[in-house]
């Protein structure tokens, strides 16, 4: 561990968010990111555990102590191949992730946890800069072909590790577009969909097929998808939850899941004044 | 007769050590009255001796004199020639009078076939009452014979060397004749010139027994007398000593190396006086005898090689030469010549020596046996353990001296003079020009040029190569970076707990299924650090010669410093072209499609190119791991070195060759150690000097240049296998090698005979077949798995922290929380959900006892089963020090276990004394138990006399043979107050307790600390390994009243990162040994068996309890009750949690209370209640040592697992419930006829109304300890304050036993007229120590030794005035006391941090070395003192200022007054010029703390 002490040299520091009246005007990410030495002090918070509990709760098992121990170092292509080992898609979950690990952060019993979530993409978002986030095709193809359906994280996880191992993959999504709830779940103050094409570009290089506006069983037959050698359903969860609640068919209340999907979604095209969504008990006031 | 091998216990493990003295007439004179003053020596060394179970057996005791040639005349029916013309033997035979008929035959008729003549038998007559039961049952039938020339001109040596001849192939014949009663016939001694009375008796018996020894007519011009103290109560007569031309004290640690590399010498020996014959002498050793025993047949043979008595003696146990600056060139060239045809026969070793005309003794190069004698004006030489067993007057004393270590003592009993050790060797060192020799013939790697060539380049890349090899990142950033950086090894904190390698699913590396043994109790581990002089890592190469000549050739060797190489010396070696040396290359691959059947045939044919590479003249044999490719796996290095080592062995041509290995496995210490143990001579780890370079290129080793990286990595694998051979005592690499010091943990007995052969193996395991599977795994992986982008290149690894894909670890993520959940909320449905995934985790293999299962249920309800706050009384939490722990935490688990009725412990961090009085809300913070480590800090009488139970720690089980530091920056002022140190000074446990060297030592020890305090137990901590059983018996009869057996996983605040993993064994054996071989002996009823080592559920408990343990430790799960994550940064002072950390910020985190800890115990209790009501157990009594409730379980799944055979963990002897087999008896600790009891009746008035009394006493040195009672019965009156000064003075007459003024307080003056033996002062803790040269003595006190080795250790507070030298060790880990001597030995003030010493006389070597704080003034008028006696490493030298001066002064004046010294007084006398010859000797970190301490109080008042 290259800091000992870290964890007592220095605070937790998140990032800061852009002036109110900067981002009026548009509905993009307003994130500060915190330079260089700030993230490496960050990085060095951690106390590296014998038991990590972070690594434990992460859904995915990042090797968090290993990353953090590398940003602190500047090692920061080795943090990537760290942080890509396990995920797939980083700039993803680096923003979007409810982040469980920092809620299991030992550092966090008695002081502010790693801030993990954002050292995360701080690695990824170094790694596109510098460039060393490229395609990487297979060198050897297998003669499998593997569909999968759906376009969300899931499927386009299962598409880059399945094509890596050399398989020939075709990806079916029934919206007009890639990246599933991603793509039309997610608000672009949350993750801005340049991010999203960025990572689909590398996909693409590495020779992963994608057809949009194609809803298996609908527009498109079970038999034809029976032609692959393996068919893998990532199909998400887009059935929605309603609350249990008196009132919830008022006029005016509208599901989150149906309205981010719709046309009326204001991040997509239309401005609204101001809205409130209640969604998984959390409450968003714009 | 020893007992079979049996369950998990192992006769070979047994140890021996023992009192030991000569005494001879310088005049030559022949008197009777020898045999009788010798044997009053062995009865008055009776305390260092041990008796059976039955009471009346001795472990062995006997006496060598001179050939009685009159009382022999008078004595034999036939007629005897002149003395000196014929032999006479000890014959030891069998009973039955037809196998004894044969015994003698054969004998007879080898005596013929030398052409000599049996000029007759004699009846020896015994008396064989005077024996106990046990010795009754072994008794041989004994007999002398008489062995004549037959005629014949021959000259001494000719004479003895057919006798020899005769008598060995005789042996060779009984033993291999297949006679029931063969181990019988045994020969203690067959001479012209000496004769051996011995036998299984204790000292008084031996006179009793023979009567010849009571005949007036025997008379003699010296006596060697001995008896032994074996560890285990199965000795037998052959073992008693003295053996035919030496007896020992001490331990040969290196016998196993010694023994086979003396059987491969034999192969090349050849000898004018043996002709043919000496083909059937062989082996020299005889198997199955003791180290003391192996050591005598290689003397004898090296005597008839024409070598002296005193040059085979420093052959075999040479001085330190290696490091020395100060010695002669022509001896150290002598040593050099001679360690090129044999390795030290390494050990604490005391060794008297006769061959009947010199008479000497030899003391191993490490000093650590006590070794003194006194000459007198009568003509008399008296050696012995200990001054004062024989009664002579002070004005006939010519001389008291002491064997120093590596030294020697020689009486030239023909000559009638002693000769100095100087002149001996002198004498021996220029009979041959043996510089020249060296010059012209060894050769230093360092000379041969390099060769320039390019490294060999590897097809595959480093990264598929490292997989191959099993590397994972963890290798690479945890311990090969920081050896590369610091050159030392990586520190890491807490137990082990993930699983042996035999059961993990991950591939494991051979090496991984060797643990190291490590010395406890009966020999001391070393401190190669602090004591750095003595060690040596440099080997010599090539092959050997006929070890009867000493030519010039005997040196063609290759020398190398530091036997890890680079590829550079590689190279050098590889193309070495140089007429003596001749290097063959060996691949070590096998095709790996082929599988098991490739493997096999490839280690087969490596033996069979080495055995043809030999044959054609190479001497070198490089086994070499490069070219591991696709289609090649690579051999373990490990398997192929011990495999061509032993196959060449049996081959007989092991001796003609060294091995060289080129591995791209050896990574840690633990591997190189392996490999040196097996018989390797140089490593190059060439895939760890790739992975250097690589990493420096890429700047992740950042800071260094990767020569210096790899240079650093290789010094500290140097450093970090002198640790690993210093664990088991053993000072030089050259006795390492090949000595094989492991055991085997998870390889089948068949796999082992085959390729490790006599390496213990007791639950069998895995073998080639699975060996060969892990190979392919991490060989499959390499090459077919991991092509896919964004996969790591190395796996992460896991073992030293958790990893979800790493290895599993018992303490994970979820079982810490819900521990946490259940104690803190005292939920039971948590504490069950923690214990059944600890107990399921471990059945599906983690550990031994997850392979058990209950059996032979017979549940009763459980409202029967005793309550739960009774058996929480046998539950304790372990040694955690003050120190390594927060008060917070360490008060912690004292209230909690107070309350219920268990016991903490203190740990050897001493206690504040505040807590040994209760609060006020009734809750009591001491330690009930209180351990004394080698550190001894805070142990005095105060200390003692509030425990009650008092732990001796042996070792510790995360790094059993070590010992420990505290940094400077820890030691705060809290912790320097309660462990009697100078804040922000290092603190340095050493390896060993310097009071222990052996057992009789560790019962000197417990017998020191019941005189401190009576009414605590005496408690003995060891570590589980192969022998702990008979270590066990061996401490049960040194008196203790609990041994504690530790697993090996138990936790620490800092350990080296290897030892963590390779030291030590699971509880599961080391108590399944204690308890069979306790039981065995009939010792298990005086013991309280106890059990510690990551004991974490009710059904731990269960197992260890059935297996014989009855009371219990934990100390890692308590502490995560209190909070611990289980971070593993003990050793850096930021635990977060409060508990492992000093920082007052920090420990405001701690979030522990007394009841979380109550409810785990609590937990912990029901959960065993509940089985104990299954299986049908009332008490925990009741349940003690059935381990036929347990079962193995059936066949696992996992091919490793699926060999393991658990069976001798469960075994029970026969006969095993004809004994008690738990405790049911106290131990008698003979304290009646003590002293101090007669003192405290007449010392009344001083003791209880403080009035000022003087009083008089003779002493003796069987009065032990004195002083101790009487601190005691002090300091439960008057706690640490003791009395007001010079309230009590007590002078004494004589010589004091060991021990004396053991921890003696304040307000005590002790005064000694004559001298004292070892351990004066020990633990010393306010008294006045005054020891005086008798007025009618006419020597000199400065000149003359007065007091024994290791004085003050460990002393706090006091004065003592020495009118004398003193032995080694003076003022050892003195804290604080002020001391005036006139002399000292080899490391004196060592491990000081406290206090003041006034040296005015000669210095030994290595002075202050690890001293970190106190001052010491050394008198050097002829500048050899700072010339290079004191050793620099952390002490400065300075010039006096005005306050030393006048200190010194007033010392002087004190020493002068007490003592009248001659030579204070010649010093006060010229002041001027004597001060001019003072050096003060002060610590750097001392200095710089007292500064501080100047800075921190001035803040404070300013």
């Amino acid at each position: 561990m290259g800091n000992i002490t870290g964890f007592k040299d220095y605070d937790r520091v998140d990032e800061k968010y852009e002036a109110v009246k900067e981002r009026l005007d548009n509905y993009n990410e307003f994130t500060i990111a915190l330079n260089e030495e700030d993230s490496r002090h960050q990085g060095s918070r951690c106390m590296d555990c014998g038991i990590p509990f972070c690594h434990s709760g992460c859904p995915l098992g990042n090797l968090i102590p290993d990353f953090n121990e590398r940003v602190h170092k500047n090692e920061w292509k080795e943090a990537l191949d760290m942080l890509h080992s396990t995920n797939n898609f980083p700039e993803f979950t680096g923003r979007l992730c409810p982040a469980p690990c920092e809620k299991s952060c030992v550092l966090g019993i008695i002081d502010g946890p790693v801030s993990i979530e954002n050292i995360e993409k701080n690695i990824v978002e170094r790694g596109f800069q510098e460039g060393w986030i490229v395609a990487n095709p297979p060198k050897i193809r297998t003669d499998k072909t593997i569909a999968i359906v759906g376009s969300g994280p899931a499927g386009l996880a299962a598409a880059q590790q399945l094509n890596r191992a050399g398989h020939t993959i075709t990806v079916f999504e029934r919206d007009d577009a890639i990246g599933g709830l991603l793509r039309y779940g997610i608000p672009n103050f949350k993750l801005e969909k340049e991010i999203i094409d960025r990572r689909l570009s590398i996909l693409e290089e590495e020779g992963i097929q994608f057809i949009t506006n194609a809803n298996v069983g609908v527009n498109y037959s079970l038999e034809k998808l029976n032609e692959f050698d393996a068919i893998v359903l990532c199909g998400g969860a887009t059935l929605r939850r309603s609350l249990p609640t008196k009132g919830i068919n008022a006029k005016g209340v509208e599901q989150a899941m149906d309205f981010l999907h719709s046309k009326r979604n204001p991040f997509l095209a239309v401005r609204l004044k101001a809205m409130l969504f209640l969604q998984k008990g959390k409450m968003l006031l714009l | 007769m020893a007992y079979k091998k049996q369950g998990v216990y192992l006769p070979e493990f047994e140890h021996d050590n023992c009192g030991a003295g000569f005494i001879c007439s310088l005049n030559g004179e022949r008197t009777h009255d020898i045999i009788h003053e010798a044997i009053e020596i062995l009865i008055k060394l009776e305390h260092r001796g041990a008796v059976s179970a039955d009471g009346r057996t001795g472990d062995g005791a006997g006496i060598l004199t001179d050939i009685p040639h009159k009382f022999f005349n008078k004595a034999c029916k036939f007629k005897l020639p002149d003395s000196k013309e014929y032999g006479v033997g000890m014959v030891f035979l069998p009973k039955s009078i037809n196998q004894y008929k044969y015994c003698i035959d054969i004998l007879e008729d080898e005596i013929k076939s030398q052409n000599l003549e049996v000029l007759g038998w004699r009846d020896v007559p015994v008396k064989p009452q005077h024996q106990g039961e046990i010795a009754k049952k072994t008794e041989p039938k004994i007999k002398q014979i008489f062995v004549g020339k037959n005629g014949q001109e021959l000259s001494e040596l000719e004479f003895n060397a057919k006798i020899y001849a005769a008598r060995k192939i005789a042996e060779h014949k009984i033993i291999h004749s297949r006679l029931k009663e063969s181990d019988k016939f045994y020969i203690p001694s067959l001479s012209t010139t000496t004769l051996i009375y011995k036998g299984l008796l204790i000292p008084e018996d031996i006179r009793n027994y023979y009567t010849d020894l009571s005949d007036p007519d025997f008379i003699t011009r010296l006596a060697l007398v001995h008896q032994r103290f074996s560890t285990n109560t199965s000795p037998s007569w052959d073992l008693a000593q003295p053996f035919r031309f030496m007896c020992h004290n001490g331990e040969i640690n290196t016998l196993r190396g010694n023994v086979s590399r003396m059987r491969a010498r034999e192969e090349l020996m050849q000898s004018d006086i043996f002709g043919d014959d000496i083909k059937r002498l062989f082996p020299v050793i005889l198997e199955g005898k003791s180290d003391s025993a192996s050591m005598d047949m290689v003397i004898e043979m090296l005597l008839m090689t024409g070598r002296s008595l005193p040059e085979v003696m420093m052959m075999m146990v040479p001085e330190a030469w290696e490091k020395d600056t100060t010695m002669p060139d022509n001896k150290k060239a002598f040593y050099e010549y001679n360690s090129c045809i044999m390795e030290p026969w390494d050990g604490p070793a005391s060794v008297p020596f006769t061959d009947g005309n010199f008479i000497g003794a030899l003391l191993d190069r490490n000093g650590l046996r006590p070794s003194r004698y006194t000459v007198t004006k009568t003509g008399y030489v008296v050696m012995s353990s200990e001054i004062g067993v024989l009664n002579i007057k002070p004005e006939n004393v010519i001389r008291h001296g002491r064997l120093e270590p590596g030294k020697m003592f020689l009486v030239d009993m023909n000559a009638g003079k002693i000769i100095e050790d100087e002149e001996i060797k002198q004498n021996i060192v220029s009979k041959k020009p043996y510089r020249k020799w060296l010059n012209k013939h060894l050769l230093p790697l360092a000379d041969v040029p390099y060769t320039g060539n390019k490294c060999p380049v590897e097809i595959n890349t480093i990264d598929l190569r490292q997989r191959m090899f099993g590397y994972t990142m963890e290798d690479i950033d945890t311990i090969i970076t920081p050896m590369c950086k610091t050159g030392k090894e990586a520190i890491g904190s807490m137990g082990t707990d993930t699983p042996v390698a035999v059961l993990s699913e991950k591939p494991q590396l051979l090496y991984n299924y060797f643990k190291q043994l490590f010395a406890q109790v009966t020999n001391p581990p070393l401190d190669g650090i602090r004591e750095e002089i003595i060690t040596d890592i440099s080997l010599a190469i090539g092959e050997d010669r006929n070890i009867f000549n000493r030519s010039p050739e005997q040196c063609k060797k290759l020398k190398i410093q530091n036997p890890v190489i680079s590829n550079d010396d590689l190279d050098k070696i590889r193309n070495i072209s140089h007429p003596d040396f001749n290097a063959v290359e060996i691949p070590m691959l096998y095709d790996i499609k082929r599988g098991l059947n490739a493997l096999e045939r490839s280690l087969d044919e490596m033996v069979f190119k080495t055995a043809k590479a030999v044959d054609d003249g190479c001497n070198i044999i490089i086994l070499t791991d490069r070219g591991a490719d696709k289609a090649n796996g690579p051999i373990p290095a490990l398997l192929a070195c011990s495999y061509v080592h032993h196959s060449l062995n049996k081959l007989q041509k092991r001796s003609k060759f060294g091995i060289v290995i080129e591995s791209a496995e050896p990574r840690e210490p633990h591997h190189f150690a392996s490999l040196f143990g097996y018989g390797a001579s140089a490593i190059n780890p060439y895939m760890v000097n790739e992975i250097i370079r690589q990493k420096v290129r890429e700047g992740s080793i950042a800071g260094i240049e990767s020569e210096k990286a790899v240079q650093n990595f290789n010094k500290a694998i140097g450093k970090g296998i002198l640790k690993i051979m210093n664990k088991i005592g053993i000072s030089t690499l050259h006795s390492y090698r090949a000595s094989q010091i492991f055991e085997i943990l998870g390889l089948s007995s068949k796999f082992s005979d085959k390729y490790f052969p006599h390496t213990p193996t007791r639950i069998e395991g895995i073998g080639l077949y699975e060996v060969e599977r892990e190979i392919s795994k991490r060989h499959k992986k390499a090459f077919f798995g991991n092509e896919i982008a964004d996969n790591l290149k190395l796996d992460v690894g896991g073992d030293y922290r958790w990893r979800r894909n790493g290895e599993k670890h018992m303490f994970n993520p979820t079982t810490v929380s819900k521990l946490q959940q259940a104690v803190r909320t005292n939920n039971t449905n948590s504490y069950e959900v923690y214990s059944r995934m600890i107990n399921e985790q471990s059945e599906s293999l983690m550990t031994l006892r997850g392979l058990f299962e209950f059996q032979n249920l017979d549940p009763i309800d459980i409202e029967k089963v005793e309550p739960w706050t009774e058996i929480v009384k046998r539950f304790k939490t372990g040694a955690m020090s003050y120190g390594s722990i927060s008060k917070e935490a360490h008060e912690n688990l004292a209230i909690a276990m107070n309350r219920i009725g268990g016991k903490s412990n203190s740990g050897e961090g001493g206690e504040d004394m505040n807590r040994f009085r209760k609060d006020l809300n009734g809750d009591s913070r001491s330690s009930a138990i209180k351990q004394v480590a080698s550190g001894r800090f805070g142990v005095s009488s105060n200390y003692l006399t509030n425990a009650k139970e008092i732990q001796i720690k042996m070792a510790q089980g995360a790094k059993p043979g070590e010992g420990g530091q505290l940094p400077g920056e820890k030691v705060f002022p809290w912790i320097a107050e309660v462990r009697n140190s100078t804040p922000y000074v290092g603190l340095i446990s050493p390896p060993p307790h310097h009071d222990i060297y052996s057992i009789e030592d560790l019962s000197q020890l417990i017998f020191d600390l019941k005189n401190a305090n009576r009414d605590a137990r005496i408690n003995v901590k060891l570590v589980s390994e192969v022998g702990v059983g008979t270590i066990a018996a061996g401490v049960a009869k040194a008196k203790a009243d609990v041994i504690l057996i530790s697993g090996y996983d138990g936790g620490t605040g800092a350990s080296p990162l290897t030892s963590l993993k390779h030291a030590g064994l699971p509880w599961e054996l080391g108590i399944a040994e204690a308890q069979q071989t306790l039981t065995l002996n009939n010792l298990r009823s005086r013991i309280v068996l106890e059990c510690d080592g990551q004991l974490k559920t009710g059904r731990d408990v269960a197992i260890a309890c059935l297996l014989g343990a009855e009371e219990f430790g934990f100390a890692t799960a308590p502490l995560v009750a209190s909070g611990c994550i289980m971070m593993r940064k003990c050793h850096l002072n930021t635990c977060p949690v409060g508990i492992a950390t000093q920082d007052p910020e920090l420990r405001k985190n701690f979030k522990g209370t007394p009841e979380h800890v109550i409810n785990f115990m609590y937990f912990i209790a029901e959960e065993l209640r509940q089985i104990m009501a299954q299986l049908g157990f009332r008490t925990v009594k009741e349940m003690i040592g059935q381990s036929q409730k347990i079962n193995t379980k059936k066949a696992t799944d996992n091919y490793k697992a699926a060999g393991l055979d658990l069976s001798a963990i469960l075994y029970q002897p026969e006969n095993y419930f004809d004994n008690p087999i738990s405790n049911t008896k106290k131990q008698d600790h003979n304290l009646k006829g003590v002293l101090d009891f007669k003192i405290i009746q007449d010392a009344h008035p001083a003791i209880y109304r403080k009035a000022k009394m003087q009083l008089e006493y003779p002493i003796t040195n069987t009065d032990r300890s004195v002083g101790a009672i009487i601190s005691n019965e002090l300091s439960k009156i008057y706690g640490d304050n003791g009395l007001p000064e010079n309230t009590l003075q007590i002078n004494f007459t004589g010589s004091a036993g060991q021990s004396f003024g053991a921890f003696a307080t304040k307000g005590l003056v002790l005064k000694v007229v004559g001298n004292t033996n070892d351990y004066l002062g020990k633990g010393l803790s306010g008294a006045k120590i005054i020891i005086k040269k008798p007025s009618k003595a006419d020597f000199r006190a400065d000149e003359n030794i007065i007091v024994g080795n290791v004085c003050f250790y460990g002393a706090t507070k006091g004065e003592a005035y020495i009118n004398g030298v003193a032995g080694e060790r003076f003022c050892v880990r003195n804290s604080g006391i002020t001391a005036v001597v006139e002399g000292v030995g080899d490391h004196g003030c060592e491990y000081m941090t406290g206090g003041r010493v006034v040296v005015i006389g000669k210095t030994g070597r290595n002075f202050a070395a690890g001293m970190s704080g106190g001052i010491a003034y050394v008198y050097d008028p002829d500048g050899k003192f700072r010339d290079g006696l004191c050793n620099m490493e952390m002490v400065e030298l300075e010039v006096l200022d005005n306050i030393d001066q006048s200190d010194i002064r007033t010392l002087l004046e004190g020493h002068s007054n007490y003592t009248k010294s001659e030579k204070a007084e010649e010093l006060l006398g010229n002041w001027e010029e004597s001060l001019k010859h003072f050096v003060k000797v002060i610590p750097t970190d001392y200095k710089k703390a007292l500064e501080r301490l100047a800075r921190e109080q001035q803040l404070i008042t300013a």
